[in-house]
């Protein structure tokens, strides 16, 4: 299995499988970029409505494709239906919620429950079906790239490829759109049409993605690489390219893991690494991760420690607590019994000097932001020039005895 | 009607009403108050808590897959939480990358593990198995007062009849609290309701009711009746009491004609294969919305002009 997953990474396994493998990576790039718009609009679910409301569709489009006299199994006319029932299911979830009273997200719902429920109806009409029995339509529901036909795979490629050109040429609108719609239609632009040239654009990912990832997951390709994306940048530009760039990597990974062996559906093993990659970033991102932020919080609290440890010093108190006691043994300002080093009082007396003159300061000075950033932890020379700090010192009066000692 | 249809259709029909009436109360709420799609989240999550408890235990016995999935909507919840505090992002993204994940997981686990021996794949977890729900050992009518008979009806009947009578009790019992957490959250919080807490009760509540239902009838059932009955009782009138009985309407009346479409409709077409009951149940449902929804006297926003 190990073999064949480096055969497959390194597009080795064959001419269809690397081609899979590419246009999951393009599909996956296109989802994770078009998806942040989606999520920045707050529409993410819509586009779960969009692709259950796609078997109708291929059902449809099967039974169109029999009776027609083929074996209906062509790719191209079975994602055509899709994209027409998906854009009915998408036209009945804006009809419902502008025109009757029901919010949004029970349109989704009562959308995606009704049009699947009838997509599964038909799939039970085709399983009756005399070429019915071996047209893998269940494939659509989970992805499956196992068997997949060189024209289909050429299919899936150029509509990943396409997709990506068309979310590149209209990242400038639907940035703009989705960060400040008010602002987006007083400069001239139709906001209406972006957010439908929007939709469209997630319509065709879902469309390709039907046959890798399958309609009950495309979702998660939409909506977890933005999300993923959140954690390492706060620049709208950033966002757009490095959640594309996260679900070209599912894309592919999943892809190929999944053909390295059976029984590894495509579009759960694509899901699962998009997982995993939000999952390292949730943990490991720098500014927002959360052990970027226990290490500030660590960070923080050794300062607060440190502090209290010499003023307790300068006062000539015992350090009874325990981390603070390791802390400054650590730094040598302390011996294990508890007594103060010499470099230890010269730092309790510096604290000390540091606290007298903040409370001067805050006595006198009339600017609030700057006597204002008192929080016990700043040194007063990071906010004061050496004049001023020459001034509270020449108001506390000459240096006096430190106790204990 | 006869004894065919006792023995093959009323058992089924009535665990599709049970599970259809189960899912649609809690979801009148749910709808009210915007959080349609938990019941939506719920039915996807339950999945891999069947899988690894069926992994656990070996068997598809009824407690296990109810603890299992029940472990997993506790996971679920606790995650999303997690993700929601941790990363501070907006709960519907968070639900979205939760219960797609678990969802994926749960299908490869099962793609993974030998399950030909028992009845658990994905397409029974959508779909359900509501067609082989018979009940062989009935010959007529008279087996509803047979004893030897009743002690042979499909196990998932009593479990369901006691999921939906566990749910309209609550939902009797709480019935002034969740219309006053439901329409006003914040004169509930004045007058000292627990809003958290009735909120939690009626997510635990809805899970529940798609466990049991999802077991019996499959995940599309449970997705279809938490909204659809619920939203087209909403626009048939703007009484609560009278929204609850609209839906529970709708609700039998879907699982009803929708078994009976799947199963005989084929038949008046002159074809003789049955359709899947679960798909045209949750079909049926969100065609009486689309009716609710061009004809149903409340269908507008209160204070909208006609025709706007």
């Amino acid at each position: 299995m190990l073999d064949g997953l480096g055969e497959a990474l390194l597009l080795r396994a064959g001419y269809n499988a690397a081609l899979v493998g590419i246009g999951a990576a393009l599909l996956g790039f296109a989802a994770g970029a078009a998806g942040t718009f989606l999520f920045l609009r707050k529409r993410a679910l819509v586009s779960d409505a969009l692709a259950h409301a796609t078997l109708p569709g291929v059902g449809v489009a099967f039974i169109l494709l029999v009776a027609a006299g083929g074996d209906g199994r062509s790719l191209t006319g079975l994602m055509l239906g899709a994209a027409v029932s998906a854009a009915l299911g998408l036209w009945v979830v804006e009809w419902l919620a502008r025109r009757t009273r029901l919010t949004e997200d029970a349109a989704i719902g009562a959308v995606l429950s009704a049009f699947f429920g009838f997509g599964v109806v038909l799939l039970t009409h085709i399983q009756t079906l005399q070429a019915g029995r071996q047209a893998g339509l269940e494939s659509f529901l989970l992805g499956a790239t196992a068997g997949m036909l060189r024209q289909d795979a050429i299919v899936i490629a150029a509509g990943g490829a396409l997709a990506v050109l068309a979310t590149w040429l209209l990242r400038r609108p639907m940035t703009l759109v989705a960060f400040d719609p008010g602002y987006a239609a007083s400069s001239g632009l139709d906001v209406r049409r972006i957010d439908l040239a929007m939709m469209a654009l997630v319509m065709a990912i879902t469309v390709i993605g039907l046959k890798i990832v399958g309609l009950i997951l495309i979702v998660a390709l939409l909506i977890i690489p933005p999300v993923t994306a959140r954690f390492w940048t706060d620049r709208s530009g950033a966002v757009i390219w490095i959640a594309g760039g996260l679900g070209a990597v599912a894309g592919y990974l999943g892809a190929t893991i999944s053909a390295s062996a059976p029984a590894l559906p495509t579009g759960p093993i694509i899901v699962l690494v998009a997982a995993a990659l939000f999952a390292l970033s949730l943990i490991f991102a720098p500014a927002r991760g959360v052990a970027a932020a226990l290490l500030r919080h660590r960070r923080f609290q050794a300062r607060v420690h440190r502090r209290q440890g010499l003023l307790a010093i300068g006062h000539g108190e015992t350090i009874l607590e325990p981390f603070t006691l390791r802390l400054l043994t650590a730094e040598g300002l302390v011996r294990p019994d508890g007594v103060a080093t010499e470099a230890g009082r010269a730092q309790a007396a510096r604290i000390a000097r540091d606290e007298r003159r903040w409370a001067v300061a805050r006595e006198i000075h009339q600017d609030a932001a700057l006597s204002g950033r008192y929080d016990g932890l700043t040194p007063i020379d990071a906010v004061f020039t050496a004049d001023e700090i020459a001034e509270f010192d020449r108001r506390i009066g000459p240096p006096v005895a430190l106790g204990g000692a | 009607m006869g004894a065919e249809f006792v023995q093959l259709s009323l058992t089924p029909m009535l665990i599709g009403v049970l599970a259809a009436i189960a899912c649609a109360l809690p979801g009148n709420f749910l709808i009210l108050r915007r959080q349609a799609l938990i019941g939506d989240a719920i039915a996807h999550v339950v999945l891999p808590g069947i899988v690894v408890a069926f992994l656990i235990t070996g068997t598809v016995a009824a407690l296990p897959m109810l603890l299992g999935a029940a472990g997993a909507a506790l996971v679920a919840v606790v995650l999303i939480e997690a993700i929601r505090r941790l990363g501070r992002i907006e709960p519907g993204a968070a639900m979205g990358v939760v219960f797609t994940t678990l969802f994926a997981g749960g299908v490869l686990i099962l793609e993974r593990t030998d399950t030909s021996t028992v009845h658990l794949d994905v397409e029974h977890a959508l779909m359900g198995n509501l067609e082989s729900l018979v009940w062989f050992a009935a010959d007529g009518w008279g087996s509803l007062i047979d004893p030897a008979a009743l002690a042979a009806l499909p196990e998932e009947l009593p479990r369901m009849a006691a999921v939906c009578l566990l749910v309209a009790a609550l939902t009797a019992l709480f019935w002034r609290w969740l219309k006053i957490a439901t329409f006003d959250e914040g004169f509930a919080e004045a007058l000292g309701l627990p809003v958290r807490a009735i909120g939690l009760g009626l997510v635990i509540v809805a899970a529940i009711a798609a466990v049991a239902a999802f077991d019996a009838v499959g995940s599309i059932i449970v997705i279809a009746m938490f909204i659809c009955p619920p939203a087209a009782a909403r626009l048939m009138t703007s009484r609560l009491g009278a929204q609850i009985a609209w839906s529970v309407g709708f609700a039998v009346l879907s699982a009803v004609l929708g078994y009976v479409l799947a199963g005989y409709g084929p038949l008046w077409l002159g074809q003789s294969n049955a359709l899947s009951a679960a798909g045209m149940i949750a079909t049926v449902s969100g065609a009486l919305l689309g009716l609710a929804a061009l004809f149903g006297p409340h269908r507008r926003r209160e204070g909208a002009v006609a025709g706007a």
